[in-house]
């Protein structure tokens, strides 16, 4: 009986303490601002990275445009 | 779909900018988080060399079948393999300085590189000195040739026969010792494919002009004619 009733009293002691943790863990959109950053970081070359990438299609498609008229002529 | 590999080489540059800063890599004295250079400046040599490779074939290929394709293909590909290699130099030149102390330390490699690139920039000097064709397409095929058997013995094999500060040189351990549970693998393949096949990209570009404007060149002496 003298276990059972320590063990009541740790499992007690187990949830109020994660209950009384409850609130600091409310959920946010923090993603972006843990791990020092990082992900700003990988957000910025990404946009930098598509940019680029936009700019060639735009190139890539103006020079099919330009092959078109010519090989019409 | 015949755009699917400038999709996919879009996706694994992405993937190689996502994951190459979030993946476990291993921490190491001086190198710290430094190592996930190996994503971007070790892939640009890479590139580099497929690219001055393509360039060698097609070198190959124009003194076998005398196709002006062949020329352009070569010329315009040794073009995008180089401007890899400046990227190539000048990123090689920033982790020098913070991890060896000087962005150009006396090493064989950076020396060969520098050689390789100035051999690589008298090929261009070579083909614009010359205003016939054929003549020119034959000369500067034959230099090509030698060209890049010379940008192997230069990056590749004098370096690893003497001291150097590069992995796998010299005695010195390679990446791959150091990766030992293989995780900058999955990150690091994927990022030579898709940084090559951006490259190819640019390639297809370039050709694509060139044909055009040789197009209007011959066009325009069939005119005169």
């Amino acid at each position: 009986m003298k276990i059972l009733k320590s063990l009541t009293v740790l499992s007690l002691i187990l949830i109020s303490s994660t209950v009384s943790a409850r609130p600091s863990e409310i959920e946010m959109a923090d993603a972006m601002l843990e791990n020092g950053k990082i992900y700003v970081v990988i957000a910025v070359l990404c946009t930098v990275f598509m940019g680029l990438v936009v700019y060639t299609i735009m190139i890539d498609r103006k020079l099919s445009k330009l092959e078109k008229e010519v090989n019409e002529k | 779909m015949k755009h699917w590999w400038k999709i996919l080489a879009v996706i694994l540059v992405l993937y190689t900018i996502i994951f190459g800063f979030l993946i476990e890599v291993p921490a190491l004295p001086i190198l710290h988080e430094s190592i996930r250079n190996l994503f971007f400046h070790v892939t640009m040599w890479f590139s580099m060399i497929i690219l001055c490779g393509v360039s060698w074939v097609y070198s190959i290929m124009f003194l076998n079948t005398g196709k002006t394709d062949h020329d352009i293909i070569a010329s315009e590909s040794a073009n995008v393999g180089i401007m890899f290699g400046s990227i190539g130099i000048l990123t090689g030149m920033i982790w020098a300085k913070f991890t060896w102390g000087a962005p150009w330390v006396n090493d064989p490699k950076l020396n060969g590189t520098a050689i390789t690139m100035l051999i690589y920039l008298a090929y261009f000097v070579l083909r614009n000195s010359m205003d016939e064709e054929q003549k020119r397409a034959k000369v500067s095929s034959v230099y090509n040739i030698f060209a890049f058997i010379l940008l192997i013995v230069f990056l590749y094999i004098l370096p690893r026969m003497t001291d150097s500060l590069h992995p796998g040189n010299g005695g010195n351990g390679t990446f791959s010792d150091l990766d030992i549970d293989n995780t900058m693998r999955t990150v690091f393949y994927p990022a030579i494919i898709g940084w090559t096949l951006i490259g190819v990209w640019f390639l297809t570009l370039r050709v694509r002009i060139k044909k055009l404007s040789y197009q209007r060149e011959t066009e325009l002496i069939n005119n005169n004619i």
